[in-house]
């Protein structure tokens, strides 16, 4: 168990190191074999929310046969309460590229895209410009890599990796059917490795100081560091990276206003904890500590007494029913069914009893929808209306 | 290469070959596992997700149209959690539908319904969508009508008219909640590329996407004393519409059709299939006349190839998307539109009847008739050429209507005149037909023998291939077209829009140097086409095809020229092919349109 | 040449005229044009030579790709959860107070066009909207009216109708 009352501070991401160069010559000495060996020891895993070892990720990519493959860093960060991807493309997007590049080399792929979402479209000049130093320095050292920024349109789906491919293919953003998965078909057919910035960013770190410095760091099955987007009631919002493992319970210490009702963790689509389980909630990737454990990415939304619940998931529902896809019935219709059917309990329209009903929908949504956002809809109502029903209700 | 997988559904082992995904396995071993979105035509969607499966030791289900079996699998097609998730699926379904069945044109032929009535759904807990959107019904369209709050976002049509037909006039528009079937803009389908050939209403599950029906105008006609009514039947009603009337696909039901329909209380029943022996006769001598000014003339103004006419869907297509090869295009019109024409002219003269007392009717396995009826252009007769084209599903409602039991139903004979056909006629409802049907008449009548085939049966035109293609060398030609002496004639054969496209972009490259090309805008030619039973698929049209085939192998008379009534209506009216009466009554123009 | 025309076709010159090329070539005419007419799209369908519908379905699926007449500056005040708690309906009434517009709507000189959206990125530092593609965040009433002030200030200046 973490010490009580603290968090572990760290800074790696954000560090200003100004020896991308050495590092990306250095790194591709070595064999794609070691390297992907030294990923995987590290055991980091996505920091997108999904949590999928990123080592195994790019080992698959690598194996798989194809003349084509592709780097994509999903920069398409939608998740409510989350921000910390714009941070790090705007204060360290060198790591961002170089772990790309590296990406590249190990599986063999030419070319990488950053797809960034349209809300963040003041980054992009910038970006380009990072990205043209860059080039000049692959060619330097005969590295065949080139890197483009592809623009997102306002689409949340678009987070979702099949569906930024679709997108980047031109089409709507509609999540595709797996498996296939990226690792053997993703943009354009070809094998393609899609991880979330932050991700890439440790891989930096990693490859620049070692596995077993990131591996140190954390908790089993949860190691390293993480970024936080701190957000809500709280005195101190903003973007914080600490050691994987802390209790919520510390993390409420360090950042609430006092007053702290409940926490969503990992966004609209994460779950929400209300006061009486900090102390028994972890964050980290399943499996670990007792108690509850909350994979993330990232975003942590601090609700202190004054707010209505009833109000954060209506506030939460809205979203999800303009950003499904809409292929998906579960989806498509549950979200429209689970935000009419609150509205309607707490007008009266519907009995407190028609909750449950809703209960049973989002386990349908969950076991069914297409992708993981009509699976996670599930994630914030059960976490909601469980621990507050009465204020759904009155 | 075919390597095996063992998995076991519902707990029975099951060994099944690698690749197929959940759905088929459980198919082949005789489990039904429910569908929407998924068509044996279509490519796979995976998002009606009513197939959802088990495989145990995974938490979430999987979608068995899109899944893949894995060694090892152990699948549960009907577990508890399966049948809840499903009933809720269905139910949410049923939420944003307009179920008011009763008022629905696919009351009785409706997947959801079917599966809703399966499944019990007896209560509507959830909240009613309907009510609280803005849909619309499109019912400009002379063909199709169009209702949103019936359609459950399967994209079955939008896959149709982009994978079948390569039209792309359907759309997936918005997303979330607002997320819709439409057309560019959010046009009226009359008012975008829509080619009116139905496919979309023939793979709709729900009653979203249908005919425009004109049954009661056509019951309301045939009570009218002072009223002539006639009807045409065209060759793929025949081997489609007992499977509407509980027969199975492939039985070939024309003399039961014919006994039917006079019986319904037409006044004169009569075959398309003359007209398409007419069609043969001016269109084989159009191209031979074409070959000659090309060959011979050097006239640049006469285009080869030269394509077929008979399928109103593919004549919209070439206005929208090929423009520039409008006079590539047989200028006969289609056998239907001939036959209006000669209605009211040749038939109501020889029958001594006022033109405007005739109505006449036709029985299409197409909707994309009804549009071609409606054209300005098809008034030749002075009159609207055909009045009602009816499809082969209004038939067999009107036959259902008047409580006929179709299948003990005596065979009786088409009327005269413009009853008598062929087997070249009956072979226009497959895809290949109409130019096989054209090779038997032109090859005679340049070379005054049969078609070098055995039994007259042209089998490189014949088959399912998108693109099939045939030259028949001329050798020995009759003097009149001693021109043509060792000449090659290349012909290809398409079906299915998307297939068109790709003979049209080989044309347009010039790696394409046919002389006639025969396109029908349907997959499998008419006997697919968009107004026959649902469902068609490709099993369902092979067996329609065999149907067409042994008509044909049937009838004393092959051969489009060996019509007597033919000869009898050059003799008494049209005096000869491609002649003054026929250019007025039998020949058409075409009309330049937007490609977006 | 219409100036549509030369619009699309100059950006499929530099972007490429494959099917992956669709967004950029959009996303470059709403930034010029600040909307997606029918007739652009049916520009950029023929210069493509992909079907009409496919450019509208497309369009349709990406909320920054409008395809309504819009306005010289898209307002889009972020809605999402933060924001909405930190004060979002108070700067949107002031915006719609001071522009004389409701939410979707279009000010009769075609200056600005007022919409929400989702979650824009800056929790931390909520209310927040865009401007185009300008981020103003930490808003209050009195800010938003002093940054809304400022752009009818410059437009006056600049002699834009």
């Amino acid at each position: 168990m973490a010490n009580s009352h603290q968090l572990k501070r760290v800074d790696f991401i954000f560090r200003n190191e100004n020896d991308w160069e050495k590092v990306l010559s250095n790194t591709i000495k070595k064999t794609p074999r070691d390297l992907i060996n030294e990923l995987i020891s590290s055991e980091l895993k996505g920091r997108g929310g999904a949590g999928f070892p990123t080592g195994l990720k790019w080992k698959l990519t690598s194996e798989a046969e194809s003349d084509e493959k592709y780097v994509i860093c999903n920069a398409d960060e939608g998740e409510p309460g989350t921000f910390k991807d714009r941070e790090i493309l705007s204060r360290v997007p060198y790591k961002v590229f170089t772990a790309m590049a590296i990406c590249g080399y190990i599986t063999g792929a030419r070319e990488g895209f950053i797809y960034l979402r349209g809300e963040y479209k003041f980054l992009k000049e910038e970006l380009e410009k990072v990205i043209d130093e860059f080039d000049y320095y692959c060619r330097e050292i005969k590295l065949d890599f080139k890197i483009k920024v592809f623009m997102g349109s306002g689409a949340y789906i678009c987070g979702e990796e099949t569906a930024l491919m679709e997108s980047m293919e031109g089409k709507r953003g509609e999540p595709r059917n797996k498996p296939p998965f990226p690792t053997q078909a993703g943009y354009q057919g070809k094998p393609t490795v899609i991880n979330n910035v932050e991700t890439l960013v440790h891989t930096f770190t990693i490859f620049k100081y070692g596995a077993k410095k990131f591996y140190d760091l954390g908790v089993q099955y949860s190691r390293g560091t993480k970024l936080f987007s701190v957000s809500g009631d709280t005195p101190k919002p903003g973007i914080y990276e600490l050691e994987l493992g802390m209790s919520l319970q510390d993390f409420v210490y360090e950042f609430g206003d006092g007053d702290t009702k409940a926490v969503q963790v990992g966004g609209a689509s994460g779950f929400l904890v209300p006061r009486k389980k900090f102390k028994d909630a972890a964050i980290g990737f399943k499996g670990k500590l007792t108690g509850i454990s909350l994979p993330t990415g990232g975003s942590m939304m601090l609700f202190n007494s004054s707010r209505s619940m009833f109000n954060v998931l209506d506030n939460y529902l809205e979203f999800f029913r303009e950003e499904s896809c809409g292929q998906c019935t579960p989806c498509r219709v549950g979200c429209q069914q689970l935000l009419l059917g609150i509205k309607a309990v707490k007008r009266g329209d519907k009995p407190a009893a028609y909750l449950d009903k809703l209960l049973r929908l989002t386990e349908t949504m969950q076991y069914t929808a297409k992708c993981g956002l009509g699976q996670s809809v599930a994630n914030s109502f059960s976490s909601i209306v469980e621990n507050f029903r009465e204020e759904m209700i009155y | 290469m075919s390597k095996k997988v063992n998995i076991t559904i519902n707990g029975y082992p099951v060994e099944i070959k690698a690749g197929e995904t959940i759905l088929e396995a459980a198919e082949s071993e005789g489990i039904k596992i429910p569908t929407l979105c998924y068509h044996k035509d279509l490519c796979v969607a995976g998002n009606c997700r009513v197939c959802v499966v088990e495989v145990v030791g995974q938490k979430r289900l999987s979608a068995a149209c899109a899944t893949p079996c894995e060694d090892g699998m152990e699948i549960l097609t009907n577990s508890l959690k399966v049948r809840n998730s499903r009933k809720q699926i269905i139910e949410l379904l049923l939420a944003e539908h307009n179920a008011d069945c009763t008022k629905c044109y696919r009351n009785g032929n409706c997947e959801l319904q079917t599966l809703a009535s399966e499944y019990k759904i007896m209560t509507q807990e959830f909240i009613e969508l309907v009510p609280l959107k803005k849909f619309s019904i499109d019912m400009y369209s002379p063909s199709i009508m169009k209702d949103d709050s019936k359609c459950i976002r399967c994209q079955r049509c939008v896959r149709t008219c982009a994978e079948l037909q390569g039209v792309n006039a359907l759309t997936v528009a918005h997303k979330g909640d607002q997320m819709k079937i439409t057309t560019f803009f959010e046009k009226a389908m009359r008012d975008v590329v829509c080619t009116n050939c139905g496919q979309c209403v023939n793979h709709c599950p729900t009653g979203a996407l249908v005919e425009k029906n004109y049954i009661e105008e056509v019951w309301e006609a045939i009570a009218n004393p002072n009223l002539h009514v006639i009807v045409q039947t065209a060759p793929a009603v025949r081997v489609g519409l007992g499977e509407e009337l509980g027969m199975e696909p492939g039985e070939s039901v024309t003399g039961k059709m014919v006994a039917a329909l006079k019986r319904l209380g037409f006044d004169s029943v009569l075959d398309t299939d003359f007209t398409a022996d007419l069609t043969i006769i001016e269109e084989g001598t159009e191209l031979l006349t074409r070959l000659k000014k090309v060959l011979v003339d050097k006239d640049e103004t006469v285009k080869l190839p030269m394509a077929t006419s008979c399928s109103p869907g593919w004549i919209k297509y070439v206005e929208h998307m090929y423009p520039e090869y409008l006079k590539h295009l047989s200028t006969c019109k289609s056998p239907q539109q001939m036959f209006g024409a000669l209605a009211k002219t040749y038939y109501a003269k020889a029958r001594n009847l006022e033109p405007d007392k005739i109505v006449s009717v036709s029985i299409m396995p197409c909707t994309a008739k009804k549009y071609e009826a409606y054209r300005p252009e098809m008034h030749d007769s002075g009159y609207r050429d055909v009045d009602y084209v009816l499809t082969t599903r209004e038939l067999a409602i009107l036959i259902k209507q008047a409580g006929l039991d179709f299948k003990k139903l005596e065979p009786a004979k088409f009327d005269r005149l413009m009853g008598e056909s062929t087997g070249a006629a009956v072979i226009f409802g497959a895809t290949g037909g109409v130019m096989e049907a054209a090779l038997r008449t032109a090859y005679e009548i340049v070379t005054g023998r049969d078609v070098p085939f055995e039994n007259l049966d042209i089998t490189p035109v014949r088959g399912i291939d998108g693109v099939r293609e045939a030259s028949v060398k001329i050798e020995n030609p009759v003097e009149e077209w001693a021109f043509l002496d060792g000449v090659e004639l290349k012909c290809a054969v398409a079906h299915g829009l998307i297939n068109a496209k790709s003979v049209m972009d080989a044309v347009k490259s010039g790696e394409a140097n046919y002389h006639f090309i025969e396109f029908m805008a349907c997959p499998g030619g008419c006997l697919g086409g968009g107004g026959q039973p649902i469902p068609t698929n490709a099993e369902i049209r092979q067996k329609r095809a065999e149907a067409i085939y042994a008509e044909d192998r049937g009838l004393p008379i092959r051969k489009s020229h060996e019509n007597p009534e033919i000869h009898k209506l050059y003799k008494d009216f049209l005096k000869e092919p491609l002649g003054e009466v026929s250019h007025h009554l039998l020949h058409t123009k075409y009309t330049k349109r937007e490609r977006y | 040449m219409d100036p549509i025309q030369t619009l699309v076709k100059d950006l499929a010159d530099i972007h490429g005229r494959k099917r992956e090329n669709l967004l950029p070539i959009m996303q470059g005419v709403v930034e010029k044009e600040h909307y997606l007419s029918e007739l652009s799209m049916i520009e950029i369908a023929r210069e493509m030579d992909i079907p009409a519908a496919d450019v509208y379905g497309t369009a349709t699926f990406y909320s920054f790709l409008e395809t309504k007449s819009t306005g010289k500056y898209t307002i889009r005040v972020c809605k999402t959860i933060t924001c909405a708690m930190k004060g979002k309906n108070q700067v949107l009434f002031a915006i719609q107070d001071m522009l004389k517009i409701k939410l979707g709507e279009t000010t009769p000189d075609h200056q600005f066009t007022l919409l929400e959206t989702n979650c824009l990125g800056w929790c931390h530092k909520a209310p927040a909207m865009l401007i185009n593609d300008e981020v103003y965040t930490e808003l209050t009433p009195e800010k938003v009216r002093e940054i809304l002030s400022e752009y009818m200030k410059q437009n006056g200046n600049n002699g834009y109708h």
